[in-house]
């Protein structure tokens, strides 16, 4: 059972419309049966404070990620925790969130690690939803828990290990950090704590496209023509192209997957989610410092 | 830390905490959040006063008062940012009114005994022992001028 997909024009013009919705669409939709609309946020308390009527939470720290080895959460874990939302093999699942989405992406890609099929982005997500005066509340939804099936987590499909990124060399890199942090000037994002890299910089050949460029001033993603004037254009993707991104810690790379591989339709991207806390602490991986994308290591 | 270092107020923030399950930590911690007091008028319209802290992810900006021998802190952030304002709200109410020693004092690892790290994540729980820090950082700059 799946909702019928949004059909509004700027939407059409995404290779994959289907994992969008706007604002509108889902103020009409919501209680319909099959579906689950879900708030992930950076912050934790946020949900708590006012939420998308019926929206059930899930945090990218405390329910995604395993407690105690840096990895997602197994089968099991999965399988667990989406039933407890009420959300089964086959629902519906709209993913809304704070700062333009970032977390929200980044828990859409950890579903596409267990393969949910029909899971989309509440497109501008909950400052836009808030802006146009929509309702907010923070009465508990009502949720009948369901039975999840244990679905194996697969990884290879759009997560690469930092040795995945070592043999990816040569192919196109997209490090969508801030410029301070491409160049090596520091190793957190402007305003954000330190996270524990020990070395600045970025990954030889990638391009700087920080993640925002992809971002309207309302929160929603930008035009396919304009999205497509960045990333074919400027950076000069091709069809075909084997695709890493990559962050600081995986979340706003999530962002920029969502945007090459769903709006702009190109197939093979990965999100490295181990990113510069991994990257830039590594003994021996090489490193560029500087506006430019440096050339590759002799191997 | 024991019951000779910490002060009457934090203990019973922590053993509050303490006696609830994970689930209702976040709720307290969202009263906490809401009864963040707004700046006195004299500091509201002197930014330059504040000192941001930088461990936390969301703009979250304390100022510390000593006046006649006790301390007062005081703390803004953004409504959008719940978990830093119950941070600073724990805090501005545990060290209101103490003594500028009984501050120092206070253990440096007070934030992680709260029981919030399985509750929003020990790298959040991180922004408070940075919000701490500055207070004793600030705190000592005061004294010693």
């Amino acid at each position: 059972m799946s909702a019928e997909f949004d059909s509004a024009q700027k939407l059409a013009e995404y290779a994959h419309p289907e994992r969008l919705v706007t604002t509108a669409w889902l103020a009409e939709h919501l209680g319909e049966p099959g579906l689950v609309v879900v708030e992930s946020d950076e912050d934790v308390l946020l949900y708590e404070t006012g939420h998308i009527p019926g929206a059930v939470k899930i945090d990218w720290h405390t329910d995604l990620n395993d407690p105690v080895v840096r990895d997602y959460v197994n089968g099991e874990q999965f399988a667990a925790l989406l039933g407890s939302k009420g959300i089964a093999r086959d629902t519906t699942v709209v993913i809304y969130g704070d700062k333009n989405n970032w977390w929200a992406a980044y828990a859409l890609w950890v579903f596409t690690l267990f393969g949910h099929d029909d899971v989309r982005l509440l497109d501008g997500g909950r400052d836009l939803w808030i802006a146009e005066g929509r309702d907010i509340t923070t009465d508990a939804p009502e949720v009948t828990p369901v039975e999840y099936p244990v679905v194996e987590r697969d990884d290879r499909a759009v997560r690469a290990y930092k040795d995945d990124v070592l043999a990816h060399l040569g192919n196109p890199l997209i490090d969508v950090r801030s410029p301070e942090e491409y160049s090596g000037e520091r190793t957190t994002a402007p305003a954000y704590p330190e996270e524990g890299a020990l070395r600045a910089g970025h990954i030889p050949t990638a391009a700087s496209v920080p993640w925002a460029r992809a971002a309207a001033a309302d929160g929603t993603f930008k035009s396919r023509e304009e999205l497509d004037a960045i990333y074919r254009g400027e950076v000069g993707l091709q069809d075909g192209d084997d695709i890493v991104a990559y962050c600081r810690i995986g979340e706003r790379s999530s962002h920029t997957w969502f945007v090459l591989n769903h709006l702009l339709g190109f197939e093979k991207v990965r999100n490295y989610d181990g990113s510069w806390t991994e990257w830039g602490s590594a003994v021996r991986v090489p490193i560029v410092t500087g506006a430019d994308r440096g050339e590759l290591p002799a191997r | 830390m024991d019951a000779t270092t910490l002060p009457a107020r934090l203990a019973e923030t922590r053993d509050d905490f303490l006696a609830l399950g994970v689930r209702d930590r976040l709720q307290l911690l969202l009263e906490f959040s809401n009864e963040l007091p707004e700046l006195p008028e004299r500091y509201a319209d002197h930014p330059d006063l504040f000192e941001r802290v930088e461990e936390c992810q969301s703009p979250v900006f304390i100022f510390v008062e000593v006046d006649e021998g006790r301390v007062h802190l005081y703390a803004t952030a953004p409504a959008e940012s719940p978990t830093t304002r119950g941070f600073a709200s724990i805090l501005a109410q545990g060290l209101d009114g103490l003594t500028a020693q009984q501050v120092l004092d206070v253990p440096a690892d007070y934030p992680q005994s709260l029981g919030l790290g399985e509750a929003v994540s020990p790298l959040r729980v991180r922004g408070m022992t940075g919000m701490l820090a500055r207070i004793k950082r600030q705190l000592r700059e005061r004294l010693a001028a």
